[in-house]
């Protein structure tokens, strides 16, 4: 294609956008809300995904002893642990890493320990690991049933939600991205098939002047094009600007990263790009579709 | 140049326009189709550019099968035949200059040619002044040579008038006329489909005769030969 031809091919595209306003205003309105949609979803999923398989791969059982099992008492049941069938590791801490730990966890706060007045209240515990997620229940069962231990904690359940709300997230997040594709495509057909219409005329002159298919095609297929990419630029901009109000949100009011939030610029460029491409690809979709259709050329 | 072997045409709602027409047209003639409405004047004209394809028999164009030339072919064919319409067709959003130029663009001509060709043509159907003008400023005779202008701009062999002068008074009709005469000078072949027997009869032009999709007459510097 000359680069004059490409000059007439958006000269041509921009006029009749700006002759069917109304409908470029549904159609870029339609491709940017689920476009939203599915940035919205993609980043959601990716972060339940981080969340669970961070959680899972940590998911260790809390053995947390009766206070009054003296520290010695305490280590000696370190063989009888790591006898149980399944376990992997059991890693003792004293009532003192524990508080140590806690101070860690705690950071700029630290007036809650000091609110504790020089005490500890921390009990030993014992931090033990599984071969298998699957084996966590027999296990913890197990430690339960030892009469030093005082409760067990173990973040299996949680997991569980977790996946739970991921695939939720993920299924109503496809179906609605998919039903607002098609109503996207739909939209910017209709779009299309009213320019190809308002230019019946000039499309049999440039048929009968030898124009080539393509010739004739082009302009409208970049007028789909850039419906859609208009609408994924809105999109990008309301993802873009939202997530950083999130991660500003989370960052500083809760000052703690709770699910290790990423303010990577590369995640959201990739992320833009996807959606411009999607949307500059749902555009092209719906203006074929009714070329096909309304353009016989 | 032309060579239509035993053509047939019907439309697909079973109106037979066209019935085992064999007609030859030499390099630089003028020919001029003739015959009552529906008679098939003008699917015959559409035959040659493609506009239609023939049911049955064969349409050579400068020894090349256009009835069984590609979709992709097509554009090419066209672009060797200018085509002038009864009404005109012309673009109103455009000037008198863009619409020439049009039939450039759209072929992708550089613009350096359409620069150079354009006030050519325009200077050749004596519009040279109107070259900023629309459309809907000119006369019907002027739009007309618009689009004498817009289907010569790229020096066709061939020219096709379908009616031109059908919507035009008999003085401006005549200047048509004559700038078809000149065009056809120029060695140019022109083949006109009319109704208008006083031209036909001023002219002294080969004549082919169309009857219910017939050729039933061709005569060399022919007449109109029907009382209308």
């Amino acid at each position: 294609m000359r680069i004059k031809t490409f000059g007439y091919f958006s000269r041509e595209a921009l006029i009749s956008l700006r002759r069917n306003s109304w409908m470029v205003l549904a159609s870029v309105g339609t491709v940017a809300v689920s476009l939203i949609i599915v940035g919205m979803s993609l980043i959601t999923v990716m972060y339940a995904n981080y969340v669970a398989t961070y959680l899972e791969s940590n998911v260790e059982i809390r053995v947390f002893l009766k206070t009054d099992v003296n520290e010695d008492n305490a280590r000696a049941l370190q063989d009888q642990i790591k006898s149980i069938p399944g376990v992997a590791k059991a890693e003792f801490i004293n009532k003192d890493k524990a508080l140590e730990d806690f101070r860690k966890d705690l950071g700029e706060q630290q007036n809650m320990i000091e609110a504790l007045g020089g005490k500890n209240p921390l009990p030993h515990l014992y931090k033990v690991t599984t071969i298998s997620p699957q084996d966590i229940v027999k296990v913890a069962n197990k430690l339960q049933a030892l009469q030093q231990t005082d409760q067990i904690k173990y973040g299996q359940g949680v997991v569980e939600k977790l996946f739970a709300i991921t695939k939720w997230v993920r299924m109503v997040g496809l179906t609605v991205m998919v039903l607002l594709g098609l109503a996207a495509i739909f939209l910017i057909a209709t779009t299309i098939r009213l320019t190809v219409f308002a230019r019946r005329k000039e499309i049999q002159i440039m048929k009968i002047l030898g124009a080539t298919d393509w010739f004739i095609r082009w302009p409208f297929l970049m007028e789909g094009m850039i419906l859609g990419f208009i609408g994924a630029l809105i999109a990008v901009l309301i993802v873009d600007v939202s997530y950083a109000a999130f991660t500003d949100y989370i960052l500083t009011e809760l000052s703690f990263n709770i699910i290790g939030l990423n303010r990577d610029p590369r995640f959201l460029v990739s992320l833009g790009v996807a959606l411009l491409g999607t949307g500059t690809f749902i555009g092209a979709i719906g203006s074929g579709i009714s070329m096909r259709k309304f353009l016989r050329v | 140049m032309i060579n239509f072997i035993n053509v047939s045409m019907v439309y697909p709602n079973g109106t037979k326009a066209l019935i085992d027409v064999s007609l030859r047209i030499a390099k630089g003639e003028f020919v001029f189709l003739v015959g009552p409405s529906g008679a098939g004047k003008s699917t015959l004209t559409k035959l040659i550019f493609r506009e239609e394809q023939p049911t049955r028999g064969q349409i050579l164009f400068n020894g090349k099968n256009i009835s069984r030339m590609k979709p992709r072919e097509v554009p090419y064919l066209r672009r060797s035949v200018g085509v002038i319409f009864q009404d005109f067709k012309l673009l109103p959003n455009k000037t008198v200059a863009e619409n020439v130029a049009f039939a450039l663009e759209v072929i992708e001509a550089s613009r350096r040619e359409i620069e150079k060709a354009v006030p050519d043509a325009l200077e050749r159907v004596g519009l040279a002044k109107k070259a900023g003008a629309m459309p809907s400023e000119l006369s019907g005779g002027e739009q007309q040579r618009v689009g004498m202008a817009r289907a010569i701009v790229n020096n066709p062999p061939l020219v096709i008038a379908d009616e031109p002068t059908g919507n035009l008074d008999p003085d401006t009709s005549g200047e048509i006329m004559h700038l078809l005469q000149e065009i056809n000078k120029c060695g140019t072949t022109v083949i006109m489909a009319t109704h208008a027997k006083d031209i036909v009869d001023g002219m002294k032009k080969r004549v082919v005769a169309l009857e219910k999709g017939r050729v039933v007459r061709d005569e060399e510097r022919g007449g109109y030969g029907y009382e209308d």
